[in-house]
């Protein structure tokens, strides 16, 4: 995957609670086979009414946002539905980052193996970037490595990363292939695995 | 200090740890579908890498196939991913149970029936759905796709420890309560995010009474509440259930098997990071109005109004789930009318929820205006149900009595609700347009669901199995 370490864009402010991973990705599009393709469909029924025409409302269609890269929302991010789709999407959409005061457990991990970034900020932060980029575009660099949001108001907003994510993000690394390195581990442990 | 069953078995799957890195846990079961698996099969090919323990894997089909008129697909696309699962299972060696095949069914279903859900495993899957397999005092998690090619090229995996979260249900459960009902009333109660970053287990004497497939019930929408696994510590009831299943340890094994798995019990002074409790006694049988699962309450109750949550971002939610929804604030619950109703997936599929619904019907009719349509969750399971007559009721009831997969539950196949219209659901999640664009779900258990086809609304089962027809 591509490594990340500084993403400067304005925000796509998306004001919604616990969105759901088949709001992200619906059904429709998971007969694919391969992991390219979804950015089309991402947030298809919010994005398009039934005769496949623009929503305009949606902050997706809005042109100010429309080269962003970085996706605000509120809690509980990513509930619901595994499917990886739903990351695949944001990322082929060309958002590389995700921020909300919590993400559902599997989507964030999803976001990992695949390069994209998600940020817990407090709920009262997420509210403030929220409202800034909802009165106008709002723009932000994020700073991996410095594990800082910097607002183009110059406020700076800090969070917290797993040590071992944040290395891995800002290495693109294939983690399959660091964990052959410990087939030792992995041999010793089935040799003395229970098993019926 | 005691220790609670998760702790139990997560350390007993450490293959290594290390200051700052998440555990290398070991995977005992990887259960694999055609929908989140193709991409890892890629992978493999493309990188040049094995399935290191095919003997530890199963796959089976599910989410996209027909429930008539087999062995048809007429979406092409599905039917690349149907033929794609069955070539990789082939390339790779590892055991399917394809369309047409005798074991067939979701997968949630046909692994306890196999007995290839055990206690003390970790199992997983590309589908959130894996915590039914808690059930047995498993930890049993959702992965996605890049973690599947992680499982099948490792059969590990990195995982941070989640916390321990106690949700005990006391008390004894009312007559005319079900599982689903406990379930959905945890979620109405704490919230779907109540779980996020734990795992829970599920406590208290109203869930030690249930029966396996209720159990199964309980822990498959732990992942409504935002968990990332559910279980129940083992006892004689799930020991029972387990015996003579296919895969299950035979003879002499099967009681030194037995022993270890109740020694994974929670002990008595088990403690957890958080504990939750709720009274049994006061949960109903609940319906969702709303478009997410913690959207629910009691039938004999309303639609909420604004006027009941303080929080303003909680009235917006109200606001737009309504409008979805196509409801009004204060609406009672049995006002709302139906046009759809599906009996099946892997929450409420299973022959406990086939017979609970049956016994509703007592040879009433289906409402003029409802289609209905019942969806054994396993090849098996329908077989058994043709065995027991269910099949008789359903279809002179007028309900569809379909072949066994996911179904309406996600709408992959051709079972879809159209815009607009609602459907009394056994399955799991009401997300705007589960079920279909613009359709609209409303979460029930089986026998809820079966008295709403023939009143064409909800009704409190409780009242209509007391009707005479």
């Amino acid at each position: 995957m591509e490594p990340i370490n500084i993403v400067n864009s304005v925000i796509t402010p998306l004001d919604r609670k616990n969105v759901d991973t088949d709001q992200i990705i619906s059904k429709e599009f998971l007969k694919r086979i391969e992991r390219t393709g979804f950015g089309q469909y991402l947030f298809y029924h919010w994005r398009f009414d039934a005769e496949g025409n623009e929503i305009q409302d949606f902050v997706l269609n809005k042109p100010e946002f429309k080269e962003s890269k970085i996706l605000v929302a509120q809690d509980n991010f990513g509930c619901g539905s595994s499917r990886e789709h739903a990351p695949w999407a944001i990322l082929d959409y060309g958002f590389t980052v995700v921020i909300a005061p919590s993400f559902a457990d599997i989507f964030h991990n999803n976001c990992y193996k695949n390069g994209i970034l998600p940020i817990k900020l407090t709920e009262a932060e997420c509210d403030e970037i929220l409202a800034k980029g909802l009165a106008t575009p709002y723009t932000v660099e994020v700073n991996l490595a410095a594990q800082t949001v910097t607002g183009e108001d110059g406020q700076v907003y800090h969070f917290m990363i797993d040590p071992y994510y944040k290395e891995t993000l800002l290495n693109g690394w294939d983690e399959i292939a660091l964990t052959f390195k410990y087939e030792e581990q992995i041999a010793a442990y089935e040799a003395q695995r229970i098993a019926f | 200090m005691g220790k609670n069953i998760i702790e139990k078995i997560w350390d007993k799957h450490v293959v290594y740890q290390e200051e700052g890195k998440p555990d290398l846990l070991y995977i005992d079961l990887h259960l694999i579908h055609e929908v989140t698996s193709p991409q890892a099969f890629e992978g493999l090919r493309m990188n040049g890498r094995k399935v290191r323990r095919p003997d530890l894997s199963f796959a089976t089909m599910d989410h996209n196939v027909p429930t008539k008129n087999l062995p048809t697909i007429t979406d092409p696309i599905a039917r690349n991913q149907i033929e794609t699962l069955a070539k990789n299972a082939e390339e790779f060696g590892v055991e399917l149970a394809g369309m047409g095949h005798p074991d067939q069914g979701i997968v949630h279903v046909i692994g306890p029936e196999l007995g290839l859900t055990q206690p003390g495993k970790t199992i997983v899957c590309g589908d959130s759905h894996t915590s039914t397999h808690g059930a047995f005092g498993a930890i049993a998690f959702g992965i996605g796709t890049s973690e599947v090619e992680h499982v099948l090229s490792t059969q590990t995996l990195w995982q941070n420890k989640p916390k321990t979260m106690e949700i005990r249900v006391e008390g004894e459960l009312p007559v005319g309560v079900a599982a689903k009902d406990i379930i959905l009333a945890i979620i109405a109660k704490f919230g779907i995010g109540v779980g996020t970053g734990h795992i829970v287990e599920f406590t208290g004497d109203a869930i030690h009474q249930l029966s396996m497939e209720e159990r199964m019930t309980i822990c498959n929408m732990s992942i409504e509440a935002g968990a990332k696994a559910g279980l129940i510590s083992p006892d004689q009831t799930t020991v029972d259930y387990i015996r003579g299943r296919r895969y299950a340890p035979k003879g002499e094994q099967f009681e030194e098997a037995t022993a270890y798995w109740l020694s994974l019990a929670s002990d008595e002074d088990a403690t957890y990071d958080t504990v939750r409790i709720i009274q049994a006694a006061d949960i109903e049988p609940i319906v969702t109005w709303g478009t997410n699962p913690s959207m629910g309450s009691g039938v004999s109750s309303h639609v909420p109004t604004q006027a009941d949550y303080a929080d303003e971002s909680d009235k917006a939610a109200l606001r737009k789930a309504l409008a979805y929804m196509g409801l009004e604030e204060g609406q009672p619950l049995t006002s709302i009318d139906i046009q759809h109703v599906f009996i099946g997936s892997c929450t409420n599929s299973r022959i406990s929820d086939l017979r609970a619904a049956a016994a509703v019907i007592n040879g009433r009719k289906v409402h003029d205006n409802v289609t209905a349509i019942v969806v054994p969750g396993s090849h098996t399971t329908k077989l058994q149900a043709e065995a027991e007559g269910l099949d008789k009721i359903f279809t002179a009831a007028g309900f569809e009595w379909r072949e066994s997969g996911c179904s309406m539950c996600l709408a992959m196949n051709d079972d879809v609700v159209p815009a607009g219209e609602r459907c009394a659901s056994t399955s799991n999640r009401n997300f705007e347009g589960r079920q279909g664009a613009g359709a609209r779900t409303h979460l029930v258990s089986p026998a809820m669901a079966a008295a709403a086809a023939i009143a064409g609304h909800f009704v409190d089962v409780r009242e209509f199995v007391k009707e005479t027809v």
